[in-house]
């Protein structure tokens, strides 16, 4: 497995000002994951960019964990989406390029 | 310079109460936040300029002084006045409960709001907690060239005065965007580096299509080479090859060279494949001996 850098939830939630129950909670919802060593819990460094975005979501906009749930997924479709619409153009570009 | 109006922007009359100002302000936000409109340079213009409207309109000294001065800001010792009391106001803070969104800083106002109401906006810092912790992920684009990326691209960035040495590996997608961790802003108090993320435009000037790793081209042949079969030298994209014509080649036959296509991203000797389409020229200005052969041609069928 790669390494990962791993930061104490502790020092997060220092920054943050947030409760650990706040990220524990996030956790339930399934919007970030945590990693859990001799019952010391980590957030893997590369996940703090998708924590901060859930914290802007939720303070900044005041969306609910569940709300913020929903966005990420739809975000995830339209990114989908967006690549296969781009596919579709490069297609289209090439076949009517053909004519 | 221009006078930019901050009752349009949040789409509200000049009468518009605070409430009213707060609510057109949440919900235009709710609306261009970045993040729920990733890579969206509109949405981002969009949101930074509602974000002024409200840094001005929300609060009550810098609503009345825009309504009084707002469109006249150019002339009048009024304004000159105006500003240097505000001047003497700085370091009071605003009361705006601005948003940070991803990686934008509010410094980005426009020279309107800072000739206004003084530089930077650095006395409305914005309410909301905006305390980073990771450092700001950065974003550049890179233009390259389809040739460049046939073969490993050695490349050199600067990104905000340092020196960034890549390599752009071969057969790289036209939009991928490539993530360089830990080369973006430095993070706050212990936090982690900022990510750099690149995303490669290439353009094509070659004579040939890319699709995925295949390559596609028209290759022109005459009608006689095409009926009776021969040999043709082509250009292949990195060197020539000589084709075999088959007897009776019909227009958009197409043959494919294995392995003579686009490099295969991160997959070293690998080759996608290279499609040629025959495109039959037919002659034109006939001589009257050939008129008469192609005649006689059409008479045996």
């Amino acid at each position: 497995m790669e390494e990962q850098k791993l930061i104490l939830v502790e020092t997060v939630c220092t920054h943050y000002q947030l409760q650990f129950s706040f990220i524990e909670q996030l956790e339930e919802v399934g919007l970030i994951s945590l990693v859990r060593e001799n019952e010391v819990v980590f957030i893997s460094e590369e996940k703090v960019s998708d924590l901060e975005k859930v914290l802007r979501l939720h303070e900044e906009l005041n969306v609910n964990l569940e709300g913020i749930d929903i966005i990420l997924n739809l975000l995830n479709k339209v990114g989908s989406l967006q690549s296969e619409l781009d596919e579709a153009k490069k297609k289209l570009q090439w076949y009517s390029g053909e004519l | 310079m221009d006078f930019i109006d901050y009752y349009k922007a949040l789409g509200i009359a000049k009468t518009a109460t605070p409430d009213e100002i707060k609510k057109a302000y949440r919900k235009l936000a709710r609306k261009y936040h970045p993040d729920v409109n990733p890579d969206d340079k509109e949405a981002e213009r969009k949101f930074k300029e509602i974000n002024e409207a409200n840094e001005v309109l929300s609060n009550p000294e810098n609503r009345a002084k825009y309504d009084k001065y707002g469109k006249d800001w150019k002339h009048g010792e009024e304004y000159e006045r105006q500003q240097q009391q505000h001047r003497k106001s700085q370091g009071r803070s605003g009361q705006g409960q601005g948003f940070s969104g991803g990686g934008y800083s509010q410094s980005d106002f426009s020279d309107y709001f800072e000739s206004m109401f003084g530089g930077g906006g650095s006395g409305y810092k914005q309410g909301g907690r905006s305390v980073k912790f990771k450092g700001q992920d950065l974003n550049a684009e890179l233009h390259l060239n389809l040739r460049d990326v046939y073969k490993d691209f050695p490349q050199v960035l600067d990104v905000n005065g340092n020196k960034i040495r890549l390599t752009i590996a071969a057969g790289i997608e036209n939009g991928q965007t490539i993530k360089i961790p830990g080369k973006g802003g430095q993070g706050v108090n212990g936090g982690p580096n900022g990510d750099l993320y690149i995303k490669i435009h290439l353009e094509n000037t070659t004579e040939f299509h890319r699709m995925g790793n295949n390559l596609h081209k028209n290759v022109e042949l005459d009608l006689y080479t095409a009926m009776l079969g021969g040999e043709l030298v082509t250009d292949t994209f990195d060197g020539k090859v000589k084709l075999k014509i088959a007897p009776e080649t019909q227009n958009g036959d197409k043959v494919r060279l294995k392995g003579k296509g686009f490099p295969v991203y991160k997959k070293k000797g690998e080759f996608g494949d290279l499609i040629l389409t025959y495109s039959i020229s037919l002659p034109k200005n006939l001589t009257e001996k050939e008129r008469e052969l192609f005649k006689e041609l059409k008479n045996l069928r």
